[in-house]
């Protein structure tokens, strides 16, 4: 697909990277000449210098032709306004981020049809509906869905004393039948697709497929402590947190948010509805922590403006054995920081919005024709896994899957035939018309052909 | 460094080798020449080179910075220089090893400079190979692989480094596309040539190595007197395509795409086109009195125009024997070169203009101090680095020039009379791609008399010239190896 990116700040850059990885035909667009320069370096695109809301720059660009047009400037306004222009111009599809709560509220959808906005993108709210999706499911450190929700995939990490914490594969499957895979393991810094002699080991960052439905029975199954959250504390009330508060509210999950600054508090208790606690003080202060129930609450969720508080009143949550902790952290840096203390949920708001940006064009681009039909990139982005429709003349099918020789890298994690999900072992076939979830680490895959070595 | 993937990329490289040397292979089977057995020796000598590169060396990963792509163009070129001299050598059309890799990095380069005095001698094979060198050379041997084969998304870093001109631009977002389209022009414009070739007085295959040579800008002829013996008709049509293909393959490509006002606004092709009728009138009138005739002497002056502005070094006549004015506007011409995005060599039109116009501004600038000044081209604003980046290629191509000039003047082997104007123009022709000079290596003699030093020197300056100085410059400076 032809996409113009305009704003190459973080956001900016994370889709480039992303979407020439995906083989689109990429242009951006940035009014800071070091910028331009710097990405013209970095990513095999093209880059022009210049205002996106200009008609010439826009021209230049190609806007007329481009089937996917996303403006993720710093200013809604200008995004707004450069979408409007391009989408006039004969853009085919057009997404803005649009940040401000002001223009989130009644008026986008107005905003939106007039402007005929494709899709409008509002980090905070992705963010705290990310967040809210981790706490319903504290044991996993991210959980994918599958198309049509028949298969998911979480990723748990293993604990110290975790009944897991050195078990052969192969002897698992022994003793706990069912329908689950262990797909991915992440040990240290590399990504590999376990066999059946492969030892698990505490601090092990495991992907694990299981058919929707059976998700608690095998946690169970597994030993993996799992129990939905009772009561939610939030340090900090900025703007993810009050999205979080009033979806937390509205699945009756009691709120409790700790904010240092009085006249943000008033702001919130104005705008939430009264279920939500506010309290004033200072959240780097432990004893506030102990005094408002610290010990007693089982999600924390750590949202102040800078990253290493959040990361410090995570740890000290961790400390007092809070059992789900997440903890917003905006610097790419830092993440690896915080992995390495043992924080497993992080969220950062940048990166979901271009997650979300590229999984559009993912969309997108399915309806034109490609061969992936979803795209997800799991283990930390080491890993990806991919959904292929197979068809009927497919010479993959009626093969039990453990004659087939597989490149390196690459599993066959799970088929989706009719209403039904398989996870499959080594007896089970590809047939026509199914769908096939497919695990690759490191290996590059256009097509189901591929992953034959 | 990530060798790895440096290796990998040399060794596709020789496995394209491998492919092109066919070509000629079948050429002098088709002629029944010896020379077949030459070339499938080093063919196969290259495959399996080639092979053991791409199978054995599997790269990591596929992180290639600027310093990657420099050092892989560089590596590329020498060793496709190596095993490309290796037919002339075996088939003993050329005995000697230098005199063979001269030829044949003459050929990539696109140089055109040859050290045979007697052209019409050599197999019909080798001489094919020789004008073919000239046409991959042109293009870039790494763009074509990049066109191919390549995946990587940085390959920008190569294409930076093997195409001439001090900003390289995308046509299309992605690398791989952009050097799909400069190839495609490349090759449609070189069939167009050939056909009009064939059309005129020259038989297949005298047709198909000019055409090679003219695409290429590069030079070798099949014939002692380069094209003096072929019909008016063929040499007006290699003088229109000499100059067509020192223009900026980019316009072509803007005028498929019917962007008409891009080529028109293009200052860098007007500037070209200016200093072409300029120097083609001057030239005319200059040696108007030794033809005695308004036809010959325009053609004559077009043609070697042409040639040498497109650093090609085709001949129709002996421009030796040429008043001082129009040897001196060759001399100038040769400096210059085509526009940048060309296949031509030289210092490039565009860094001409970008510093005479910094020139104009600093002059300003001196008689009022305040003013703010900007140097435009196109209508654009340039930022201060390829400003700073064009003069500093300008003392590096001063001194190199100078420094390859010193060394040729301490070859005893140059005929005393004229040495001056013989060594000057020799450093210049070789550095810039184009082939013939003045004096003793004038368009009717040759590179021979040179001894094998000023041989070697005379290889580096070509590929420096092509490369355009700062790859190899890189390749061969210890800053660039030592991990630090």
């Amino acid at each position: 697909m032809n996409i113009i990116v305009v704003g190459c700040g973080k956001v900016g850059k994370s889709l480039l990277f992303s979407l020439v990885k995906e083989n689109h035909d990429l242009t951006a667009i940035d009014s800071n000449e070091e910028v331009i320069a710097e990405v013209r370096n970095s990513y095999d695109v093209m880059a022009f210098c210049g205002n996106g809301t200009s008609y010439t720059v826009l021209k230049k660009a190609g806007a007329e032709n481009c089937d996917l047009f996303i403006a993720v400037t710093a200013s809604d306004e200008l995004n707004m306004l450069s979408c409007f222009a391009a989408k006039r111009m004969g853009a085919k599809y057009t997404v803005a981020r649009i940040r401000n709560p002001k223009n989130n509220d009644d008026s986008l959808d107005f905003m939106k049809k007039q402007l005929d906005l494709s899709l409008s993108i509002n980090p905070e709210q992705l963010a705290a509906q990310a967040i809210f999706n981790l706490l319903k499911l504290p044991a996993a450190a991210k959980l994918e869905t599958f198309s049509s929700n028949q298969i998911e995939m979480l990723e748990i990490i293993i604990k110290p004393d975790s009944p897991l914490d050195g078990v052969l594969l192969k002897d698992l499957k022994r003793k706990h039948k069912g329908k689950y895979l262990i797909c991915a393991v992440m040990r240290g810094e590399s990504v590999v697709i376990p066999k059946g002699d492969f030892a698990l080991k505490s601090g092990d960052r495991i992907g694990l497929i299981v058919a929707e439905g059976d998700l608690n029975g095998t946690l169970d199954m597994l030993e993996v402590p799992h129990k939905r959250i009772k009561r939610v504390m939030i340090i900090g009330a900025g703007i993810v947190s009050r999205y979080l508060a009033k979806i937390l509210i509205r699945h009756r999950i009691p709120v409790k948010i700790i904010e240092s600054d009085t006249r943000v508090c008033e702001e919130v208790c104005e705008e939430l509805p009264s279920k939500a606690t506010v309290i004033h003080g200072n959240a780097m202060s432990q004893d506030l922590l102990m005094e408002e129930g610290l010990s007693s609450t089982d999600g924390l969720v750590a949202l102040t403006g800078r990253d290493e508080e959040n990361i410090l009143i995570s740890y000290y949550a961790m400390s007092n054995s809070v059992s789900k902790i997440i903890a917003k952290v905006n610097r790419d840096e830092l993440f690896s920081v915080a992995e390495k203390l043992g924080l497993d949920s992080l969220i950062s708001p940048r990166r979901v919005t271009s997650n979300e940006i590229v999984k559009y064009a993912r969309a997108l681009e399915n309806t034109l024709d490609s061969k992936i039909e979803a795209l997800y990139s799991v283990m930390g982005g080491m890993a990806e896994a991919l959904e292929f429709k197979v068809l009927a003349d497919s010479k993959l099918t009626h093969v039990p899957l453990k004659e087939m020789k597989l490149k390196k890298g690459v599993l066959i994690a799970g088929i989706i035939r009719g209403k039904e999900a398989v996870i499959p072992d080594g007896e089970d076939m590809i047939l026509p018309e199914d769908r096939v979830i497919v695990i690759s680490a490191g290996a590059q895959l256009y097509d189901l052909a591929d992953i034959i070595a | 460094m990530n060798y790895r993937l440096i290796f990998n990329l040399i060794g596709k490289v020789l496995l394209l080798e491998t492919v092109l040397l066919l070509l000629p292979m079948v050429t002098a089977l088709v002629c029944g020449e010896f020379s077949s057995v030459a070339f499938a020796i080093t063919a196969a000598v290259s495959f399996i080179l080639g092979l053991f590169l791409n199978l054995f060396v599997r790269p990591k990963n596929q992180f290639m910075y600027a310093k990657e792509g420099i050092v892989v163009t560089a590596f590329a070129w020498i060793l496709v220089s190596l095993v490309g001299a290796l037919p002339f050598v075996i088939s003993g059309g050329i005995p000697s090893f230098i005199d063979a890799l001269f030829e044949i990095v003459s050929g990539f380069t696109t140089t055109g400079a040859s050290i045979l005095t007697d052209v019409e001698s050599l197999d019909k094979g080798l001489l094919f190979w020789r004008s073919f060198s000239h046409w991959i050379g042109g293009m870039g041997v790494l763009v074509f692989v990049l066109a191919v084969v390549n995946r990587n998304d940085r390959s920008m870093h190569i294409l930076r480094a093997e195409m001439p001109g001090p900003t390289v631009d995308k046509l299309v977002p992605k690398a791989k596309t952009t050097a799909f389209i400069l190839y495609a022009i490349y090759v449609v414009l070189t069939l167009v040539l050939a056909i009009m070739l064939w059309c005129g007085d020259m038989n297949f295959f005298e047709g198909l190595v000019h055409a090679f040579g003219t695409a290429g800008t590069g030079g070798f002829g099949i014939k002692n007197s380069s094209l003096g013996e072929y019909s008016a008709y063929s040499q007006w049509v290699i003088a229109v395509f000499m100059l067509l293909f020192a223009i900026n393959f980019n316009l072509y490509f803007f005028l498929i795409m019917g962007r008409f006002t891009s080529i028109f606004r293009n200052r860098e092709f007007w500037v070209y086109v200016g200093v072409v009728v300029f120097s083609v009138v001057v030239i005319t009138i200059n040696i108007f009195s030794t033809y005695n005739n308004v036809a010959t002497a325009l053609k004559h002056s077009t043609f070697q125009v042409a040639s040498i502005i497109s650093t090609t070094g085709y001949s129709t006549v002996d421009f030796d024997q040429w008043p001082a004015l129009s040897k001196g506007i060759l001399f100038a011409l040769m400096l210059m070169g085509g526009c940048a995005g060309s296949t031509a060599g030289g210092f490039k039109v565009t860094r001409v203009m970008i510093l005479f116009k910094k020139i104009g501004n600093d002059l300003k600038k001196s008689l009022h101090p305040r003013t703010a000044t900007v140097v435009k081209i196109n209508g654009e604003k340039l930022s201060d680095e390829t400003i700073g980046g064009v003069t500093s290629y300008l003392a590096v191509y001063a001194f190199i020039f100078l420094a390859v000039f010193l060394i040729l003047c301490l070859d005893p082997n140059v005929p005393r009379e004229g040495a001056f104007e013989t060594n000057l123009t020799a450093s210049a022709a070789c550095f810039n791609n184009i082939g013939p000079g003045f004096g003793a290596v004038g368009p009717t003699c040759s590179f021979a008399m040179y001894s094998p030093l000023s041989k070697i020197v005379l290889i580096f300056a070509m590929l420096l010239g092509r490369l355009e100085i700062y790859p190899v410059l890189l390749t061969f400076s210890l800053g660039t190896w030592i991990k630090k």
